[in-house]
């Protein structure tokens, strides 16, 4: 770990990784060495469910503009919905 | 390495089980040269991405250059699955806690030094993490003759790093330190930055450690990973060739 940044959130959802769709249990948030994209560093979103095993994860690793437009658009897409009253928490 | 185009030459690795911190079972990858030796050894510390294809590499490489060579796998309590799976869930815990990386680094010292064509002298290796906790260990560990240290991260920490899995930053056991150190280091590096390489030399320095150190120029983090963008080839042969002179004279 070389930066040790990262953190863990409970989430609720499904997410799609090489055997089908499985139900999310976290999601893993981390600023760290990517394992796949060209960066020294990367935004990495690992949505997974420990109590089905490690293999049970969906992983982007993400450029920093690339982290900060996403969460600008997941705002952005939200504001919208509960503008229109589609949003019943 | 030279060698004849007409010696013998053989090899055995695989994979094994070694009794870890606190005698916890924890599995290992041995690459030992055949012969009767006697060899002196190598413990081979991974990466943050996990016990990967690349370490199974590098410790089949130290074996080639006449170590017995073993790399634990610090990740085994948390499960098994491919390596990077295993990685993410280990980072998402906060990492291994540093006592328990220095205890089953020290069950795979006690393995090495116990085989019967061992010369009873073992370096320990580390890159990114692996570094950090090869400093840990060198440090904690009674017994190493020497130690690698490939752009150890969080080496030298700030007090707002420090976590309850990672309590003391690692320079502060430089004093405990018994062997002599070689690092490797990237200019362009972000973690470990050249400043916080000065730190850690001063550390060494202060105590009197025995110590070289080598920063090479247009060089980042991981600069030996041929399977990265970060590889960098002259800078990476410029630093194993580094590596053998360096346990050429230490560990023979």
């Amino acid at each position: 770990m070389c930066t040790m940044i990262a953190t863990q959130i409970k989430v609720a959802g499904s997410g799609k990784a090489g055997n089908g769709w499985f139900t999310l249990g976290e999601a893993n948030v981390s600023y760290d060495h990517p394992f796949e994209a060209p960066f020294e560093h990367a935004l990495s979103l690992d949505f997974v469910n420990e109590a089905l095993g490690p293999s049970a994860r969906v992983s982007v690793e993400l450029d920093v503009a690339s982290a900060r437009q996403l969460v600008d658009t997941i705002n952005a897409i939200l504001a919208k919905a509960d503008s229109g009253g589609y949003i019943v928490e | 390495m030279q060698y004849a185009t007409n010696q013998y030459e053989g090899m055995i690795a695989e994979t094994i089980v070694i009794p870890g911190h606190n005698g916890d079972p924890v599995g290992a990858y041995v690459a030992r040269p055949l012969g009767p030796g006697p060899f002196p050894a190598i413990v081979v510390i991974h990466h943050m991405p996990g016990w990967d294809e690349w370490y199974r590499e590098v410790t089949r490489k130290f074996a080639h250059h006449g170590y017995i060579a073993i790399s634990p796998n610090l990740y085994h309590r948390a499960g098994h699955g491919i390596p990077e799976d295993i990685a993410v869930q280990v980072r998402a815990a906060g990492g291994v806690p540093d006592d328990q990386v220095v205890g089953d680094v020290a069950g795979a010292l006690a393995y090495a030094v116990a085989q019967p064509t061992c010369t009873g002298k073992v370096a320990v290796f580390g890159t990114c993490s692996g570094a950090r906790h090869a400093y840990l260990a060198a440090c904690r560990a009674p017994g190493f003759a020497a130690i690698i240290n490939c752009w150890g991260g969080r080496v030298t920490m700030e007090p707002q790093e420090l976590s309850s899995n990672q309590p003391v930053a690692p320079v502060d056991y430089t004093k405990d330190l018994a062997c002599p150190v070689l690092g490797i280091f990237g200019e362009e590096d972000s973690g470990p930055t050249p400043p916080q390489v000065a730190l850690l030399e001063q550390a060494l320095i202060a105590h009197g450690k025995t110590y070289e150190f080598h920063m090479y120029p247009d060089a980042g983090h991981g600069f030996f990973y041929y399977d990265r963008p970060a590889y960098r080839q002259a800078q990476a042969m410029a630093g194993w060739k580094q590596i053998w002179a360096f346990l050429a004279q230490y560990v023979g």
